[in-house]
């Protein structure tokens, strides 16, 4: 079977064809409750285009073997495209060598790897974690097991009433003590583009290394890590419309190296006797057992098709949605936007003065909408506004204003019923 | 509004999550109890003032979604002057209700106001909201400490 791209590729972003990029995705067809499906809920997670999931068909049809261990055909063809993908990653967030990109579940799993090889051979007693108050729970809870573990403490950057970080704060907390900041690019709850180079260049003054969450950042900005000079950047591929359970972290190669192993098993070893063991090069030192192979495939392939459009032609006509989502909004009684930093990605959190975010997110439900309600896992950050929950429609390449005209539509006639 | 929607909720439900009855802390307390939806972030907290296994009064005060909301308001005023037993034969009914137990089309007449909460089965993800004042009520009744929570 022959995979063909039929994406468009738009040079000028005046030429954004985004009912082009809708026939795509084959999900955009579907109906809820007998209304359109109107897709807002991509923070969560991103919808597949065909040629992704053509990708996973074609790998369990055609190559399906496991990968760096057989000598037949198939082997080789199997780990031909699972190191191509690795290879197009690479590229994609520029990195120096291939062997700093490791293939992990998502952003979650490469987090904990962090906090348990690196976090564990470095953080002793009375040493600190610095992270921020607009975390999701996978950028809290790795960095407190550690640290309940080794009596270090978790120091936390605030935010101020729009959803930004307090520089001047993060700059008191970067002490002797401190031995890794891991704070995330993009805020999944309040849309909030950090100032991450300001950050790492703070960091590394007091020669602290600095690990990114790009989660929420790698399908809406362009990321180069030798220019944003991070130490650690991790992503998850289901959220750059690729498949689940793929995920990536990069590493300095001399931090990868310097880093004990994660878990143990096979691929990751090169020799093993009862008595001592010799871990395998980087990336495969961090890859022990078989590991996604259709899914780093499968994200290779969604990279590729993100390149295609353009991921700078993306953030064009995501800005255009969530500009014009945050003036149609202001026409619902009741509406407030949480999270309204100067810089966003295309999430917009809100709250409706006496509809709970359940109601809203049942109701729209009923609409066709699809969006995201709740703490968003970053429960902090509900408490920081002392709101239980928001409400949440986050914006992807293949979404349109009039999906937006819907939504707006819907909220309205929420309200009329709890009025 | 869709006809599952609209059984869902109800103009009863809508009012009560309006103007929810016994919204206070009591004066008078014997028993309390928290309860906790962390997939929504609900939480709910249940006074219970009880007398010779008569609950005398009722009340809750916390956040929640329109359904938690009216289940609790609603609760609280079928409870008042019930007695312990009565109370967990109660919350048996209620609980057989929203998780389908007892059909599309229960006894109304042996349910009474608690009909309302019929359209909840049809929304599994819901069920959570409607149970959760009662789940915490029965914390009180039994004088147990830790808090409920749905997950």
């Amino acid at each position: 079977m022959t995979v063909k791209a039929q994406t468009p590729v738009i040079t000028n972003p005046s030429l954004y064809d985004v009912e082009a990029i809708r026939k795509d995705f084959p999900i955009l067809q579907t109906y809820v409750h007998g209304k359109p499906l109107v897709y807002l809920d991509n923070a969560a997670t991103s919808q597949k285009p065909i040629s992704v999931i053509r990708k996973a068909q074609e790998y369990y049809s055609t190559m399906n073997s496991n990968i760096h261990r057989g000598v037949h055909a198939l082997s080789g063809v199997s780990t031909e495209a699972f190191e191509t993908a690795r290879i197009k990653i690479k590229k994609f967030i520029n990195a120096l060598g291939k062997n700093e990109i490791i293939f992990t579940r998502g952003a979650t799993e490469s987090i904990n790897l962090v906090a348990q090889t690196f976090g564990r051979s470095n953080l002793n007693e009375g040493d600190e974690v610095i992270i921020s108050e607009m975390e999701h729970h996978s950028n809290i809870v790795p960095w407190q097991l550690i640290c309940n573990e080794k009596k270090a403490k978790l120091k936390v950057i605030p935010i101020n009433d729009d959803g930004e970080l307090i520089l001047e704060e993060y700059e008191k907390l970067l002490s002797d003590r401190t031995k890794i900041v891991s704070v995330v690019y993009c805020s999944n709850s309040l849309g909030t583009v950090n100032p991450v180079r300001k950050i790492i260049k703070a960091a590394h003054k007091k020669g602290i290394p600095v690990l990114i969450d790009a989660a929420q950042a790698v399908n809406h900005l362009h990321i180069d890590v030798q220019e944003l000079d991070c130490d650690f950047l991790v992503f998850s591929g289901h959220k750059i419309y690729g498949p689940t359970g793929i995920g990536v972290l990069y590493g300095k190669v001399n931090l990868l190296d310097s880093m004990p192993p994660y878990q143990g098993g096979g691929d990751m070893i090169s020799k093993v006797t009862f008595e001592k063991t010799t871990y395998n090069e980087l990336p495969h030192k961090f890859e022990a057992g078989t590991p996604n192979i259709a899914g780093a495939i499968g994200l290779g392939e969604a990279i590729d098709y993100v390149s295609r459009i353009g991921i700078g032609n993306i953030s064009l006509h995501e800005k255009e949605l969530l500009d014009y989502a945050t003036e149609a909004v202001q026409s619902v009684p009741g509406l407030k936007i949480i999270g309204t930093a100067s810089e966003k990605v295309s999430v917009l959190s809100f709250v409706l003065d006496d509809v709970h975010p359940h109601d809203i997110g049942t109701f729209l439900d009923f609409e066709g909408i699809a969006i995201r309600t709740g703490h968003h896992c970053t429960q902090p950050v509900m408490d920081r506004f002392k709101i239980p929950a928001t409400s949440r429609a986050s914006f992807a390449m293949y979404n349109t204003t009039e999906e937006i005209d819907v939504l707006v539509n819907g909220l309205n006639k929420i309200i009329k019923v709890f009025g | 509004m869709d006809q599952e929607l609209r059984e869902l909720y109800q103009q009863v439900i809508l009012d009560h999550n309006k103007s929810p009855r016994n919204f206070k802390v009591l004066e008078h307390i014997t028993q309390e109890a928290d309860g906790y939806n962390p997939l929504c972030g609900d939480n709910i907290h249940i006074y219970l003032d009880v007398e010779d296994g008569i609950i005398k009064d009722v009340s809750f005060q916390g956040s929640g979604c329109a359904i938690s909301k009216a289940s609790a308001s609603l609760m609280t005023s079928l409870l008042k002057g019930k007695t312990k037993e009565q109370a967990e034969k109660l919350f048996n009914k209620f609980h057989d209700l929203v998780t389908g137990k007892l059909g599309d089309n229960p006894d109304v007449d042996e349910l009474g106001k608690l009909a309302v909460f019929t359209g909840v089965q049809e929304f599994p993800v819901r069920v959570k909201c409607a149970s959760l004042a009662w789940h915490t009520m029965m914390n009180a009744l039994h004088d147990k400490k830790e808090r409920v929570t749905t997950e």
